[in-house]
């Protein structure tokens, strides 16, 4: 719980943090942290990757393997991001991103949907068996979806 | 009577001929009033439609999440090429559909008409909704009826002449209303619960399927990818050309929203994926058995 608790905290005040800071920023800065983002992205995707190849059936389920990735994205999740979101760094501000400008515009929300996240993984962490892992990536999926559904633009 | 005034009674002869033909062409055609005749609708069925019908990514109201998306008060606007058009409320309140009967219902789903006799904008994918059964509208009547009413009041859609002539819809509906199956043959049960799914309630090509300058859809390259209406981004191509995911990667992705590289789904498909992340494990499998057998269009 306690864990809980702090995660949410360190993700909604990371991201709240994020909407009030000064975008005196080179562009190269701001690209940096754009990449930063990413990154997280990635680590996100291949460690859902694990936990999704189980749930689907195609490789073996092994509870150590499994808890080890969803606690891997308890941890990315937890992180404070604020660094990684300035203002400025939307699309159409710099290249590469498909971040919305409206997530600036309502950065607790985000920072609600990222808290969301890292419940979802918590849950995930928490299975022991195939059912409770199949269960939770459906949370997963949703935390995902939520926050790219407001704030991500189409390809 | 003079060569003139003959000639003069002749074009106004046409000039009504024309119009008969347009008023008949374009009347609002309801269902036969004995459609629904002995059906009783069961809400536990119908929220299985309601879901598989995606009516809550239209129908509640502008972000709504969790247990607000059952409050079907409607408000969300569409741009596209035609004009912007507004989600009605939908919930069982004065302002939505108090006091509609089943065939109210299944006239708007499966004729386009409103209870008053007026066409509906093709935005309601009615032409999609044409092949649902008459147990399903009388089923999701009932389920509609248990969820909570809204007082939100309907915006007017901002169509600009000549699309705000809603008679004129009656043309389109002569030209590109059509209740047969794409694909036609289905024998398998699973194919074609597939098919009921993707092609009725799920109304996969509204979106999937390019359009003609007319707005009708070009059954030709049924699933195989549009411009999105609203300008910006395409919609994917999903038929086997394109969609070569495995059966179980495209069932992960209906029920999660996680492509087989752990991108998420985003946008309109994430509505799409929360509606079908309610139905059970076999419709799911149904709906990836219609995409691997549908034609491939590259």
């Amino acid at each position: 719980m306690k864990h809980l608790i702090a995660g949410l905290l360190i993700a909604g005040c990371g991201l709240a943090g994020a909407a009030q800071a000064e975008s005196h920023m080179s562009n190269e800065d701001l690209m940096k942290a754009v990449k930063a983002r990413q990154a997280t992205m990635q680590l996100y995707a291949f460690n859902l990757g694990t936990l999704g190849a189980m749930a689907k059936g195609d490789i073996e389920y092994d509870v150590d393997a499994a808890q080890a990735a969803a606690g891997n994205i308890v941890k990315l999740s937890s992180q404070n991001q604020m660094a990684y979101w300035p203002a400025g760094s939307a699309q159409g501000q710099v290249e590469g991103t498909r971040a919305l400008p409206a997530m600036w515009d309502n950065m607790s929300d985000a920072a609600a949907k990222g808290g969301a996240l890292v419940e979802a993984a918590m849950a995930a962490e928490a299975a022991t068996d195939l059912a409770g892992l199949q269960a939770a990536m459906a949370g997963l999926g949703g935390a995902c979806g939520a926050c790219h559904k407001a704030y991500r633009a189409p390809n | 009577m003079t060569r003139f005034t003959r000639g003069l009674a002749l074009l106004i002869l046409l000039a009504l001929a024309g119009f008969g033909v347009f008023w008949v062409v374009t009347a609002p055609d309801r269902l036969p009033g004995d459609t629904f005749a002995g059906l009783t609708g069961d809400a536990a069925r119908g929220e299985q439609v309601f879901w598989a019908g995606g009516c809550a990514s239209c129908h509640s109201a502008p972000g709504a999440e969790g247990e607000a998306r059952l409050v079907l008060a409607g408000g969300r606007a569409f741009d596209t090429d035609f004009g912007t058009f507004h989600a009605p409320n939908i919930s069982p309140s004065a302002a939505g559909l108090a006091g509609w009967s089943v065939a109210d219902l299944g006239n708007a789903m499966m004729r386009g008409v409103s209870p008053e006799g007026a066409h509906y904008y093709p935005a309601f994918p009615y032409a999609s909704y044409v092949k649902a059964t008459p147990q399903d509208v009388a089923d999701l009547h009932a389920f509609l009826a248990t969820l909570p009413a809204s007082d939100t009041a309907n915006l007017p859609h901002e169509v600009g002449f000549p699309f705000s002539v809603r008679r004129l819809l009656g043309g389109w509906k002569f030209l590109f209303f059509r209740n047969d199956w794409v694909l036609a043959e289905a024998e398998d049960p699973t194919l074609a619960r597939g098919r009921y799914l993707a092609e009725a309630l799920g109304h996969c090509a509204e979106c999937h399927t390019p359009r003609n300058a007319l707005g009708g859809l070009d059954r030709a390259r049924w699933l195989a990818g549009a411009p999105s209406p609203d300008g910006k981004g395409t919609i994917p191509n999903i038929t086997p050309a394109k969609l070569d995911w495995t059966d179980r990667d495209i069932a992960a992705y209906l029920k999660t929203g996680f492509t087989p590289d752990f991108d998420s789904a985003g946008g309109e498909m994430a509505e799409v994926v929360q509606n079908m992340s309610h139905l059970p494990d076999e419709d799911i499998a149904a709906i990836v058995a219609y995409l691997k057998a549908v034609p491939a269009v590259e």
